[in-house]
């Protein structure tokens, strides 16, 4: 329901152009994490394109999601200059310090662990980034350490 | 020589308004250096007049490494590696008759003694900086500091002094080639477009970059926005479009955010939008976020993904996009540093802009500088500039005296070199003939520690994943491609691997019809081309020679 309510205030601001679609798809997952079925089909009607041309989109682009994310994504870089400075080792340190594999979501939507292409910050490789903070020159040591301060924030909070 | 410094120091000093630049380049930020600016702020105000100390924030001042990066001018002094702790002694060090301390110069790699102006230091003096000049030295968020420098002088010679055939005509003569990778000349791209009949064209900017191990598009829109805004404007005149967009990938928040900012802002100077600067001249910039897909740096790709599609190149034979683009009209598009590069040749001229560079590559080119590599950040220097020079001099050389190995240009779709090539002049011709390309500009340093096969497999791991799938050659044959070397490293290669190997590279830049695809194989061929012992040791003797691959099956 919630959902519905949030595509109509989304939806309000475009003509229902084709060429709409990104930006659309963008937004929804901007405000949802990422693109529930059932507001894909609606934008499908919105728009007026077959469904499966939404679902061809979605599912060809990187950024989109159709699954849930976790509060905390963690994305770890796998560009050039972070693979030739050990980004391996920090995925195999994130990996094991939070039960994770590449692309893996936890069951209670804590975490999500991601590789990506390239975050360009790369005079500081290896780095990776958890929600929109980059963290550069990580070492598996920093990895943890970050990781565990993560967890202790939210004892905090 | 020390008074000597100190006298420079005492002479530069004297001037008045003291700024105080905080960069907020991606790099600097991932080191706090937001809130070093915000405190910064704070405490500046409470202590000096405005008209004394001024704080801004800049975009990135290029050596990344060494950040947060403060610049204090006139003076030119550089601080590194600020922390939020240093805040009190650098609003201290500001107060008249104070002297910095030394303790956050940089220093010298191999002397250790500390180098306080940051024209001093071999990585900034080493360089030849034309569109990054005011890349780290303006606010990318205030038009003025842009128009302080002579922004949008240009704009105004080109739709007040010039017909859009004199700006193409300037644009053909200083040789600028697309600085997106392929190196096409921008002039006769201009002008096919102003050739083509449509009553609607559009001007896009691509700004979608791709390749891992680059970042100076990033830094271009986020420490000189206007500069590329301006570029576009004139290409709208010079090709006759009304309507231009920005094809900016969603991961870079920031430039996305700046680049917001400079079009809301040109638009209120009533440089983007109806009749610009009284003219009969009407055009505006919108920004589309690229949803990340390496083959969207295709033009027809890239236009079909604004169009709302798939980012799929269009089947062969196909239209120049400057004839039949993005909704089947006419279409500009360059690169970001394309578009930066205009303002500055309007404003100067072709002939200013000839002067630097070779005779078929002209002007300056910027690279990502990184990987195994002391001075790693953004660099920009004359096209024709060595190899050597660039990793050396301004790079300050291999980091714990290893030895260097090679160095990798252009990406995914480029090649390593290896170490005998560095007196290599870096232009188009030279890198391609070496069986690399000169890219959008990353190169990335490798060092006796980083196995050239390792490397191959990297790049053909990320061109599967980033085939678009509809030429079977490149959808099939990179993913094995990427098997064979996954099994090479693993130790399980076998004797015809090689051979297999060159077959598939010749296939697949055979049978795809774009970029992404032709040039897929280029890493393998060019590992194999000047490493090809590495391979052999890998699959005959199950040994990785850098100690890289585990090798243990």
């Amino acid at each position: 329901m919630e959902e519905e309510i949030l595509l109509d205030d989304i939806l309000v601001s475009y003509r229902g152009n084709r060429g709409e679609l990104v930006p659309i798809l963008q937004e929804v997952q901007e405000s949802l994490g990422y693109l529930p079925e059932k507001t894909m089909i609606d934008i499908a009607r919105f728009i007026n394109v077959p469904e499966s041309h939404v679902y061809s989109v979605a599912s060809f682009y990187a950024q989109f999601r159709l699954l849930p994310l976790g509060k905390k994504r963690v994305s770890v870089c796998r560009g050039t200059a972070c693979h030739i400075r050990g980004a391996a080792q920090i995925l195999g340190t994130i990996e094991k310090a939070i039960g994770l594999k590449e692309e893996e979501t936890s069951d209670d939507l804590e975490y999500t662990l991601e590789t990506v292409a390239c975050i360009g910050c790369c005079a500081l490789a290896p780095c990776i980034r958890i929600n929109r903070d980059v963290y550069g020159e990580m070492t598996p040591d920093k990895a943890d350490d970050i990781l565990r301060d993560q967890d202790n924030g939210d004892q905090d909070a | 020589m020390i008074s000597c410094v100190i006298k420079t120091m005492e002479i530069r000093m004297r001037k008045k308004h003291t700024m105080v630049l905080v960069c907020q380049g991606t790099g600097c930020m991932s080191g706090g250096s937001e809130r070093i600016f915000s405190l910064l702020r704070n405490e500046t105000g409470d202590s000096f007049p405005e008209s004394d100390v001024r704080v801004k924030r800049t975009g990135c001042h290029g050596f990344c490494q060494q950040g947060p990066l403060i610049v204090i001018e006139p003076q030119g002094l550089l601080y590194t590696k600020v922390k939020t702790d240093d805040v009190a002694e650098i609003v201290k060090s500001l107060s008249p008759g104070k002297k910095p301390g030394d303790r956050l110069f940089y220093r010298d790699p191999t002397t250790d003694n500390p180098i306080p102006f940051y024209a001093d230091i071999p990585f900034y003096s080493q360089q030849d900086r034309a569109i990054l000049k005011y890349c780290g030295t303006i606010d990318p968020e205030e038009i003025d500091d842009y128009s302080a420098v002579g922004g949008y002088k240009a704009l105004r010679k080109a739709i007040q002094e010039l017909t859009p055939e004199g700006i193409i005509s300037e644009v053909k003569n200083s040789g600028l080639r697309g600085l997106g990778g392929a190196g096409f000349p921008t002039g006769r791209k201009w002008e096919a477009c102003r050739n083509a009949l449509a009553e609607k064209k559009y001007v896009v900017c691509n700004a979608d970059e791709g390749d891992p191990g680059a970042f100076q598009d990033r830094s271009v829109m986020e420490g000189s926005p206007h500069s590329v805004i301006e570029g576009m404007i004139i290409a709208g005149y010079a090709v006759g479009a009304e309507h231009g967009f920005v094809y900016v990938r969603a991961e870079y928040p920031l430039a996305v955010t700046r680049l917001k900012i400079a079009i809301d802002q040109a638009r209120h100077h009533g440089f983007l939008g109806r009749h610009i600067l009284d003219s009969d001249f009407s055009f505006d910039i919108e920004i589309f976020q690229g949803a990340g897909a390496f083959v969207c740096g295709e033009s027809t790709a890239l236009v079909r993904s604004i169009e709302g599609k798939r980012g799929k190149p269009k089947p062969l034979p196909r239209p120049r996009t400057s004839e039949i683009g993005l909704w089947n009209r006419p279409t500009l598009l360059n690169n970001v540093k394309s578009y930066a590069h205009i303002p500055l040749i309007i404003d100067h001229g072709a002939a200013w802009f000839a002067q630097r560079g070779t005779e078929k590559s002209k002007g300056t080119a910027i690279f990502s500088l990184t990987g195994k590599v002391v001075n790693c950040g953004l660099i920009e220097v004359p096209m024709g500039v060595t190899l050597r020079k660039i990793i050396y001099d301004i790079g300050g050389g291999i980091p714990d005296r290893k030895a260097f190995k090679a160095i990798q240009t252009g990406g995914p779709s480029g090649g390593c070199l290896p170490a005998d090539m560095i007196d290599m002049p870096v232009d188009f011709d030279s890198l391609s003939q070496a069986g690399s390309i000169m890219g959008s500009g990353g190169m990335v340093v490798m060092d006796e520690d980083t196995c050239m096969v390792d490397v191959a497999r990297y790049f053909l791991d990320f061109t599967q994943r980033e085939s678009c799938g509809q030429c079977i050659p490149c959808r099939l044959g990179t993913v094995q491609m990427f098997k064979i070397l996954d099994d090479i490293t693993k130790g399980t290669g076998r004797p015809g691997d090689i051979d297999l190997l060159l077959e598939l590279s010749e296939s697949i830049m055979k049978g795809s019809i774009c970029g992404l695809g032709k040039t897929a194989p280029n890493p393998v061929l060019t590992t194999l081309r000047y490493f090809r012992d590495e391979y052999e040791a890998h699959i005959h003797e199950k040994q990785c020679p850098a100690g890289v691959c585990g090798m243990n099956k």
